[in-house]
């Protein structure tokens, strides 16, 4: 009998959050595709075949490896400098998830304190903060993004940082929304009678309450940074040249998209396919880990 | 022996600002209520709702200020708009809510909701506070394997007696319950009740109990206090209130309350089958 009521114990947090992100096919292809994307990024220089920024002049914007005149060593054909594309994306992913991480991380830390005060203390400082977060919403993001870039310099940091603020009112946002939801509930007022201070209360009693949107948010706004990050880079203010950063590689590829259609498709499906798989997995994560959706 | 419990004149106003189109106005929503309670005593509160229960128990709880009027426990006046509450009097009093299901931290885990209480206020090693959180467990009807789960695995009735257990911890003098029962069935209402009765005999606990539910109140009660829109129109022992009610309220409360007993039942089937019969009398003619 020992042995029985070990087993029907309750299952860990982890083996719950699997079961329920399983169900979503689309999910798990998602995570499958971002773990490869993530294996690729990291082994760059195992996994590519050539280096991101060599040049041989006597191999320009030859074909794929599957197309008359394509090499085998050239999987993906070469650029009108003649570097290999493959390696250039391969190199370039890189470029894309520490843009997305670094840009996710500094939206939701800012995004999230700014929220919790807001929604914690109300009042004067609520509208205050909310007053400023609807101005920077009123401005189309990728506008806002191309003005702060060009005042701070063009550069993969500055538009990263660019990128991060026009991101963060949306964590503002939904953290206040779930913060006021929950600062009104029992619990709380509980932990309230039985002592705990402003800081127990924000940050242990009523954050943890709130991830479960955030982390969805999160997801969605790596694939965005990504995506903000290519347009900014296509526009020549983000990531500079030879950098191998898609959507740099986009637009370094542009007057050849009548001549040469693989210079400019495959850093396009690069950042699709990256889009689209982390996109998928942020509906597995809300599936996951909204509440309402658990059958319990 | 001064009273655990003594509130005296306590009004509470609440100011809705006003807007463009309206004037500001001020609600009352508790207008100078008076009462105390002794040592191991239970002082129910009755009324419908929106009459100013919960925000009494606001007050009491020390949640919210009074606007005025004077809060003495242990004898001692406590006014929280003026003077922050010390840990030593803050765990004199603890409250229960009406809602189980939203009253424990979802993503606590029992025995971290349990602790909670005693890492705020008490120092304490962590397998000492362990350990009283498990005989806390024991003492409200859980068992000990039930301190690893989460809140959403129990049931209602359960759910009550973790609360009731969390409000335990501190070894508070008086326990306020905010229509405890009035969320679970009629059986686990029964078994909390019973509970409550004999944590209230073993560590000599003072009760205030808001409800609605005349039945509950007559089980429970030392002391009634029925309000009505703010006021107590009628406050003393069980016995006294129940029996000779002297507001007219109290009277319409009383008589608008369902009776389950067989008398009742039998006499209402009666009258339903007279009214039947002398309906369709007429008809057969």
């Amino acid at each position: 009998m020992s042995t029985v009521t070990t087993q029907t114990g309750h299952p860990s947090a982890l083996a719950e959050f699997w079961y329920y992100f399983s169900r979503n096919k689309g999910a798990v292809i998602g995570l499958a595709v971002f773990l490869l994307v993530l294996f690729v990024a990291v082994f760059a220089p195992l996994v590519a075949p050539h280096g991101p920024t060599e040049q041989l002049r006597d191999k320009l914007l030859l074909p794929p490896a599957w197309m008359e005149g394509g090499e085998a060593s050239y999987l993906l054909g070469t650029d009108a400098v003649g570097r290999d594309i493959l390696s250039r994306l391969i190199y370039g992913s890189r470029f894309s998830l520490f843009i997305g991480l670094v840009v996710v991380t500094l939206s939701v830390i800012s995004g999230v304190l700014i929220g919790l005060v807001a929604g914690y203390f109300r009042g004067r400082v609520d509208t205050f903060i909310m007053r400023i977060m609807d101005i920077i919403l009123a401005f189309p993001s990728l506008l806002l993004a191309l003005v702060l870039v060009a005042v701070l310099g063009p550069g993969l940091l500055n538009a990263m940082i660019a990128i991060s603020l026009v991101n963060q009112p949306h964590f503002v946002r939904l953290t206040r929304a779930a913060v006021m939801a929950e600062k009104s509930k029992d619990y709380v007022v509980g932990s309230r009678v039985a002592g705990a201070g402003t800081f127990r209360l924000m940050f242990l009693t009523i954050l943890p309450n709130c991830l479960a949107p955030l982390i969805v948010q999160a997801t969605l706004a790596f694939s965005a940074a990504i995506l903000d990050a290519a347009a900014l880079g296509f526009l020549g203010m983000g990531a500079q040249p030879p950098t191998p950063e898609w959507g740099t590689m986009l637009a370094e590829a542009r007057e050849f998209i009548q001549r040469a259609w693989w210079v400019v498709t495959f850093p396009g499906l690069a950042i699709l396919v990256t889009v689209l798989a982390i996109n998928l997995m942020g509906d597995g994560l809300r599936d996951a880990l909204d509440p309402k959706l658990k059958r319990s | 022996m001064t009273p655990v419990l003594e509130a005296r004149d306590i009004t509470r106003d609440y100011h809705v600002p006003g807007s463009l189109f309206k004037k500001s106005r001020t609600v009352h929503a508790v207008k100078g209520v008076s009462f105390s309670v002794g040592e191991g005593k239970t002082l129910a509160i009755v009324g419908e709702s929106g009459c100013g229960k919960s925000t009494l128990a606001r007050i009491v709880t020390m949640i919210d200020p009074a606007t005025s009027g004077d809060l003495l426990i242990d004898g001692r006046r406590i006014d929280i708009a003026t003077e922050p509450l010390t840990a030593d009097m803050r765990s004199k009093v603890q409250i229960v809510f009406q809602n189980p299901y939203g009253s424990l931290n979802p993503r606590r885990k029992i025995g971290e909701i349990l602790t909670e209480p005693l890492i705020i206020n008490a120092k304490m090693r962590a397998d000492e506070r362990e350990a009283r959180a498990m005989a806390m467990l024991k003492k409200v009807g859980l068992e000990e394997k039930h301190y690893g789960r989460y809140p959403h695995m129990f049931s209602g009735g359960q759910r009550q007696r973790v609360a009731i257990a969390r409000a335990l911890m501190l070894n508070p003098r008086l326990l306020v319950l905010d229509e405890p029962v009035s969320a679970l069935d009629l059986s686990v209402q029964a078994q909390v009740l019973n509970l409550l009765a004999d944590l209230q005999s073993e560590f000599q606990l003072t009760y205030v109990f808001i409800s609605h539910d005349l039945s509950v109140v007559r089980h429970i009660a030392d002391d009634v206090m029925v309000m009505y829109f703010g006021e107590a129109v009628e406050y003393g022992s069980r016995d006294a209130v129940f029996n000779d009610p002297q507001h007219s309220y109290t009277r319409t409360l009383f008589a608008a309350t369902p009776r389950v007993d067989i008398e009742a039942i039998r006499a209402r089937l009666a009258r339903k089958s007279a009214a039947a019969s002398g309906a369709s009398a007429p008809a057969a003619l």
